[in-house]
């Protein structure tokens, strides 16, 4: 089995790195600066030149890009290469307002194809492997970046896209199929159907890897993919914007390494675009250094995580990004401190007397912000006794303090009390803004 | 000494402190034709805990379960009451003495006088003291 893709980028010493890095971003500014209107007045507003950028950490003097940038230019506004070098499209399905649309260059490929040859290697994957790839193919990036990515290394994909279940668990049982590619719920999906197909997919397949990203998910649900389908599940990430699916985690499961020769990261403070240090919680910033037809300097992704800058057990130097922790769009301000809902949501998950729902009421009293937790009492931890159930509340209120270093007031309800909702939650309820 | 006959399955439930909790509890176990026998409230900031003696109480438990409360059987006894004054003092130094701890208590008023209900942590010790000091223990009988 192949220990690396390539070895000599993967393992190269951080300063050797980020010296390729300073160099990458020295030239992408300039080749910007000079060709693309949109950059330039942008760089012009904020009142810096790209003889400004001196060392890598000058990044941070250069502007924002934002998704809504992406949007006002649609659908190719931005785009800095021309009709004929392009060789394809991807277009993400705008939830709120236009669409976005992401073109591709033959190197835009390669740079993406590479990125995940050295994801897929990392996890174990190479020569030999059957890989089913369940992501959607088309206009969405998974299904076609998964596939280029799988034939890369040499394994043998098995393009099965979305859908029709019941044959996919048949094609994964004849053809042998060793790792699938799709999204965690989509993979739960495909274990109950198989059960009721009376297949085990523990012993009656040969699978052994999953690749599972495109929505957010826990380590929680991990531990319970791993421990059913007897597979190592490892989280991918990756938006349009940034080509597609593009980072993995490796065998060690701590994160996923970001390719630095690829791409620049930076976690900022969403509120003062300050740039956090490693470690510190706030919004995944990236600059694309290899990318040609859809540049992206400082692009605000939008999600909440940390970063690790250490290097990993695996070898590899570059920096991992921790499992998504939140949106920025979720995020609350109590009393000047960030609150994510996502937060609560970890820490409730740890207290068996209380159900995992939730509902936030945040309200004005005198000059301070209150926040309200409600969550329900289990039947568990129900008891006759006054004082039994105020410890209950007490420690879900201590422990919420103690994750997000604010005061909360939580109030138990009645089981099955509270709304539920079916994908993006909406657990907020905010009384300041009336 | 069978003390089996003296405990007596209250039910419990959780209730949020709302308008019309107690009422809506009431009017489920009216449908299903169930006397409340006793009751009390205990409340805390925010959420209460409603303690009921009834007639049927697994038929109770079950229809209140269906509704979605969060609702739990817990054994108590009954200890019948002399009208005179000291007689829970009396109560409580016979379990005191011998190490029971009091959890909660409430009163009603029976057919023949009142009745102090009593949740305590060793429910068969307590049966035995009480009997020995020569109080008068109500069977579980009498209530279901
Ligand atoms: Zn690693």
């Amino acid at each position: 089995m192949m220990k690396s893709w390539d070895p000599r980028i993967e393992e190269m010493p951080k300063e050797d790195l980020q010296r390729m890095q300073y160099r990458l971003l020295k030239s992408l500014v300039y080749r910007l600066y000079s060709f693309s209107p949109f950059y330039h007045d942008r760089m012009r507003e904020q009142n810096v030149h790209p003889d400004d950028i001196r060392e890598l950490t000058d990044v941070k003097k250069l502007p924002f890009m934002f998704k809504r940038d992406l949007r006002d230019n649609y659908p190719d506004k931005i785009f800095t290469s021309t009709k004929d070098e392009l060789v394809r499209y991807h277009v993400s399905s705008g939830t709120t307002g236009k669409p976005t649309v992401v073109g591709y260059t033959q190197n835009d490929l390669n740079t993406w194809t590479t990125s995940l040859a050295r994801a897929l290697t990392s996890v174990g994957l190479g020569r030999g492997d059957v890989i089913q790839v369940s992501y959607g193919y088309g206009l969405f990036t998974g299904g076609l970046g998964m596939h280029y990515g799988a034939e890369r290394i040499g394994a043998t994909v098995l393009p099965t896209s979305v859908g029709n279940t019941e044959r996919q668990i048949e094609l994964m049982q004849d053809l042998g199929a060793t790792a699938i590619a799709c999204t965690p719920s989509y993979l739960l999906h495909i274990g109950e159907v198989a059960e009721k197909m009376g297949v085990d997919i523990k012993k009656d397949t040969e699978l052994r890897t999953g690749i599972l990203g495109a929505e957010p998910w826990t380590d929680r649900m991990r531990t319970r993919i791993e421990d059913w389908l007897g597979i190592k599940a490892y989280d991918i990430y990756g938006t349009s914007e940034l080509s597609g699916p593009m980072f993995t985690e490796c065998v060690e499961q701590k994160g996923f390494h970001v390719w630095s020769d690829i791409a620049l990261v930076e976690i900022i403070d969403p509120k003062t675009g300050e740039s956090l240090e490693s470690g510190q919680k706030g919004e995944l910033t990236i600059t694309i250094l290899q990318k040609e037809a859809l540049p992206m300097i400082r692009y605000r992704i939008g999600d909440i995580t940390t970063m690790d800058d250490e290097v990993c057990a695996c070898g590899r130097t570059h920096p991992r990004i921790q499992r998504i922790q939140g949106r920025v769009d979720d995020m609350l301000i109590i009393r000047g401190i960030n609150v994510f809902p996502s937060q609560i949501e970890y820490a409730l998950m740890a207290i068996p007397e209380v159900g995992q729902h939730f509902q936030i009421v945040v309200e004005r009293k005198g000059a301070l912000d209150d926040m309200l937790v409600r969550v329900e009492l289990t039947k568990e931890s129900f008891s006759d006794k006054i004082n039994d159930i105020i410890q209950v509340r007490q420690k879900v209120e201590h422990r919420l303090r103690n994750s997000l270093n604010v005061n909360v007031t939580v109030e138990l309800v009645e089981p099955g009390s509270l709304p539920r909702f079916e994908g993006k939650s909406k657990r907020v309820v905010d009384k300041r803004s009336l | 000494m069978d003390t089996q006959k003296f405990v007596i399955r209250q039910i419990s439930i959780f209730s949020e402190n709302r308008p019309g909790r107690l009422a809506a509890i009431a009017h489920a176990l009216g449908e299903e034709n169930i006397n409340i026998l006793a009751f009390s409230i205990a409340e805390a900031n925010g959420f209460g805990v409603v303690r009921a003696l009834v007639d049927y109480p697994e038929k109770a438990h079950d229809k209140l379960f269906s509704l979605g409360y969060n609702v739990a059987f817990t054994d108590v006894i009954a200890v019948r009451m002399k009208d005179q004054p000291g007689g829970l003092y009396e109560v409580a130094k016979v379990l005191g003495d011998a190490g029971v701890n009091i959890e909660y208590s409430y009163a009603y008023s029976g057919k023949e006088g009142a009745v102090l209900i009593l949740r305590v942590d060793q429910v068969d010790e307590a049966i035995k003291k009480i009997k020995n000091s020569g109080a008068t223990l109500l069977e579980r009988s009498v209530f279901h």
